[in-house]
């Protein structure tokens, strides 16, 4: 299981990548999640992969008598998660205005005026 | 000591607040402040005079060694009285030539700047002190040649000076950081003891040059010098003071404060000889063809400043007792021709050699000034520029090598050409017929003919009465330079010797020139032929070039398109990791450690792999925003699996509020527009899958690494113990991390506002548009 989430991680960048390489801004923002998620991915797999064994106890005990599954890697992208949450969404708004502003969604029609003189 | 640097540090900046107070009534104390320094400077010429050196010291960063030490020798005490003593009559002279001028506070803010620069420098007794002053008088001295900030001439002139003694300061910083390091110590007079420890060191040779680099950017020698010619866009009273009678001292200073330390060795007197030799004749020969009196007595002072290099190179006790003769003389003389220049200037508004004439008919005090600087200059006898003259040439014969002759004649030589220089800077505009357009000039005020007349009367003072001079000033400076005890005896008479016949060689030689050379316009153009070998044009190409350089440069890498930046950044960032990765060596995998596979979670797999696969290519902006969300709740479905249920619960809210709000915010925008060819795209899609490659093969090489567990350890077994929860990963956030959790509420809140605000943003209807 490993080896193919850490297929599915090289996909996730790769694919993020080749997002923010693009024009577009809905698919720069795209890309910038993938590549979130893919680092999620990257720290998830550094704790132990473990089936069935939450880092929960259960009513009776106060300590940990089995195996459990490492709970720092999910402290860290549990934050993660909810941070990027913060930037998609004030991404998302931002673009809703400047696609008001400039009725594009092509990056290059942003350069503002004095950049655009110095090119001519 | 330190008050006397202090004063007008303070009173520099008092001129901010009281500017308009100084720029009416208040102007007459200005004056004061240098007079008075002058007069407590005086007052130590006696006990300075017997071999007392004073001293002072008061902590200022001592752990980093630099404190205010200061220390007045025979060496020290002549500067400060040249800076006050001039200072003086420059102050009195500023005063009415500026009279009504809008920046006059201003003016004086900086030139009081400037003189306590130029006096914590030549009393420091610390040598990252006197770095600090060094640097003062750069800064100061740029301020004033781009006085006249309007003119785009005088801020280039400000701009070179700046570049040039600025670097040079740079050079001397290393070459004082050394010296500190081999000896242990910054304080000057304690490396006067450590010479052959010094000497000694591998590093000794390095720091002289280094030195002299400093020296030489601020005292204006070859292949430096260019920068002082320019420093004339000054006011006159500028030149006079900074630029030939003190500041540009202030390398030969260092080079003198120096000599006892790093003296002495064929690397130390050679280049000083060669360098300085170099240059005074250079200068004295560029000099003849200047028809600009100011550009005349740049050159001048260059080729001065050349002659008090070459005698410390010499480093003799003749030529040693001769530089500090020279100095005095020079100050004279030289600040005394800029003020009858500036006078000139400032009545008949011109300063072209070969339109004035006749000009003693209408200003004859200032007449009488010129001749007589002009004519201490040429060392004519009952002089004291003949007193100089004789010791340079006596230094000359006397230089213990092979090469006296050659040594000499280069002296004649220059000073042949400072003669007619001197005399074309102090006689010509006076002598002649007087033009009608100059005819109605007035004599100028006595503030203005005063201070030059009375340092020319100086200098005739000095050379009937030589004695004075030797006894009070020249001695103990030898000295000081020396590092032992000589004794000046300077004399009117020395009988008919070479000198003599030499000095009077050089008279005549030197009055020839001044009759036969007609500077003109036609001839200065004829010599800027070959400005394209000089040292300025080289240097102003190279600067051009590394602009050109960062301008092509800065286009390369920075080209105004986002992608284009990931693009570099990427290729760069595989780079690193690429060969980082190369040379770690191979993966181990071991493949009975994997957690074995079932069908459910290659279904999730497959699912998300499709969904990328459809993210990628798709043209539907709501099928890419759709299929994003497929791609969350499959990693959600992950965190399920794998003993996360927070993981998968936070994920699955999020990504379900995130394509909400993507959906309802994006369903107007259009569909994707096909924006790049597909070589674009295929060279994207390479460097994006190399990039996946690389991060994969990274994971699989740390997948065995053995993790160290014993935080999660201590959270696993103190969750329930320590803060009475049972989920650990809840515990974590809330209470054992509780303060970063809150700071993360504190940027949600904040992005919850941003989005708020952006929402609620009306636009004006110019927006619109």
């Amino acid at each position: 299981m490993e080896l193919l989430l850490t297929l599915v991680l090289g996909l996730l960048y790769a694919a993020g990548v080749y997002l923010i390489l693009r024009r577009s801004m809905v698919k720069l923002l795209l890309g910038i999640m993938l590549l979130g998620n893919g680092t999620n991915l990257l720290i998830f797999l550094l704790g132990k992969l473990v089936k069935g064994q939450p880092p929960v106890m259960d009513e009776s005990v106060s300590v940990f008598k089995d195996i459990y599954a490492d709970p720092i890697p999910q402290a860290l992208i549990l934050t993660a998660i909810v941070i990027s949450f913060g930037i998609t969404s004030f991404a998302i708004v931002l673009l809703k205005r400047v696609y008001a502003l400039v009725d594009s969604d092509d990056l290059d029609d942003l350069n503002t005026p004095e950049e655009e003189e110095e090119d001519l | 000591m330190l008050f006397t640097v202090l004063t007008g540090l303070i009173t520099s900046s008092l001129l901010v607040p009281f500017g308009k107070f100084i720029r009416t009534k208040g102007s007459i104390i200005l004056p004061f402040i240098p007079v008075l320094l002058f007069l407590f400077y005086v007052l130590h010429i006696p006990s300075v005079a017997v071999g007392t050196n004073f001293t002072q010291n008061i902590p200022w960063v001592p752990s980093l060694g630099a404190n205010l030490d200061f220390r007045l020798d025979g060496l020290s005490l002549l500067f400060a009285l040249l800076i006050t003593g001039i200072g003086s009559a420059i102050f009195i002279y500023a005063r009415s030539y500026l009279k009504g001028h809008p920046y006059f506070d201003r003016f004086f803010a900086y030139l009081l700047l400037f003189m306590s620069a130029m006096l914590g420098l030549v009393l420091s007794n610390n040598i990252l002190i006197l770095f600090v002053f060094w640097e003062l008088t750069s800064i100061s001295s740029f301020f004033l040649i781009g006085f006249n900030n309007d003119n785009s001439d005088s801020r280039k002139s400000a701009l070179t000076a700046l570049s040039i003694t600025g670097l040079g300061g740079f050079f001397l910083l290393a070459g004082l950081i050394i010296l500190g390091n081999i000896s242990g110590t910054f304080i000057i007079s304690e490396l006067f003891s450590k010479r052959e420890l010094i000497l000694a060191h591998p590093l000794a040779p390095l720091a002289t040059i280094l030195l002299f680099v400093g020296a030489f950017t601020k005292s204006a020698q070859f292949p430096f010098h260019f920068w002082l010619p320019g420093a004339m866009k000054a006011p006159t009273p500028v030149s006079a003071y900074l630029h030939s009678a003190t500041m540009v001292k202030a390398g030969i200073y260092l080079l003198a404060r120096f000599t006892p330390i790093l003296g002495g060795t064929d690397l130390w007197s050679y280049t000083l000889i060669i360098v300085g030799g170099f240059t005074m004749l250079y200068a004295a020969i560029h000099s003849l063809f200047r028809t600009d009196l100011k550009a005349i007595l740049a050159y001048s002072t260059i080729s001065a400043l050349g002659i008090l290099t070459f005698l410390l190179g010499l480093g003799s006790t003749e030529a040693i007792i001769a530089a500090s003769v020279f100095i005095v003389v020079h100050a004279l003389y030289k600040a005394t021709l800029f003020m009858t220049t500036g006078i000139i200037d400032h009545e008949a508004h011109t300063r072209d050699i070969s339109v004035l004439a006749g000009l003693r008919q209408v200003m004859l005090p200032v007449f009488i000034a010129g001749l007589l600087a002009a004519l201490s200059s040429a060392g004519l006898p009952l002089t004291f520029g003949f007193i100089g003259k004789d010791l340079i040439y006596d230094a000359g014969l006397n230089q213990k090598d092979n090469l006296t002759t050659l040594w000499t004649s280069l002296a004649v030589l220059t000073n042949v050409c400072l003669v007619a220089a001197g005399f074309m800077a102090g006689i010509k505009p006076f002598v002649g017929q007087l033009p009608d357009t100059f005819s109605k000039i007035k004599l100028p005020s006595l503030a203005l003919w005063l201070p030059p007349l009375t340092l020319a009367i100086l200098g005739i003072f000095f050379g009937l009465f030589p004695h004075i001079a030797g006894e009070y000033l020249s001695q103990q400076t030898t000295n000081s330079i020396l590092g032992y005890n000589t004794t000046v005896n300077l004399k009117i008479w020395h009988g008919f010797n070479t000198v003599l016949l030499l000095s009077v060689l050089t008279l005549v030689l030197g009055s020839i020139i001044y009759i036969f050379n007609k500077p003109s316009a036609l001839k200065l153009a004829r010599i800027e032929r070959f400005n394209y070998l000089s040292p300025e044009f080289l240097t102003k190409k190279i600067g051009s070039a590394i602009t050109q350089f960062s301008c092509w440069y800065t286009a390369l890498i920075h080209d105004g398109y986002l992608r284009s930046y990931h693009f570099k950044i990427i290729i760069f960032a595989e780079l690193l990791l690429g060969y980082k990765l190369w040379i770690s060596g191979p993966i181990n995998l071991d493949f009975n450690a994997l957690t074995p596979l079932s069908w459910y979670e290659v279904g999730i797999i497959i699912m998300l792999i499709g969904a990328l696969y459809i993210i990628v290519s798709t043209k539907s902006r709501l099928t890419s925003v759709v299929a994003s969300s497929v791609i969350g709740y499959c990693i959600s479905l992950l965190f399920v699996v794998y003993s996360a249920p927070d993981l998968a619960l936070t994920q699955f809210t999020i990504d379900t509020l995130t394509t909400v709000l993507f959906v309802l915010v994006l369903y107007k925008l259009p569909a994707f527009l096909k924006l790049a060819s597909n070589r674009i795209l295929i060279r994207d899609a390479i460097v994006a899958l190399g990039f996946g490659t690389i991060l994969s093969l990274i994971t699989l090489k740390i997948l065995y690494e053995p993790n160290t567990i014993e935080t999660s350890n201590f959270y696993g077994n103190n969750a329930y113990l320590l803060a009475k929860g049972k989920n650990v990963v809840n515990i974590i956030l809330v209470d054992f991390r509780g303060i970063d959790t809150l700071f993360e509420t504190v940027v949600l809140a904040v992005a919850a506002l941003g989005v708020y605000s952006l929402i609620r943003l009306r636009m004006k209807a110019s927006e619109k548009e």
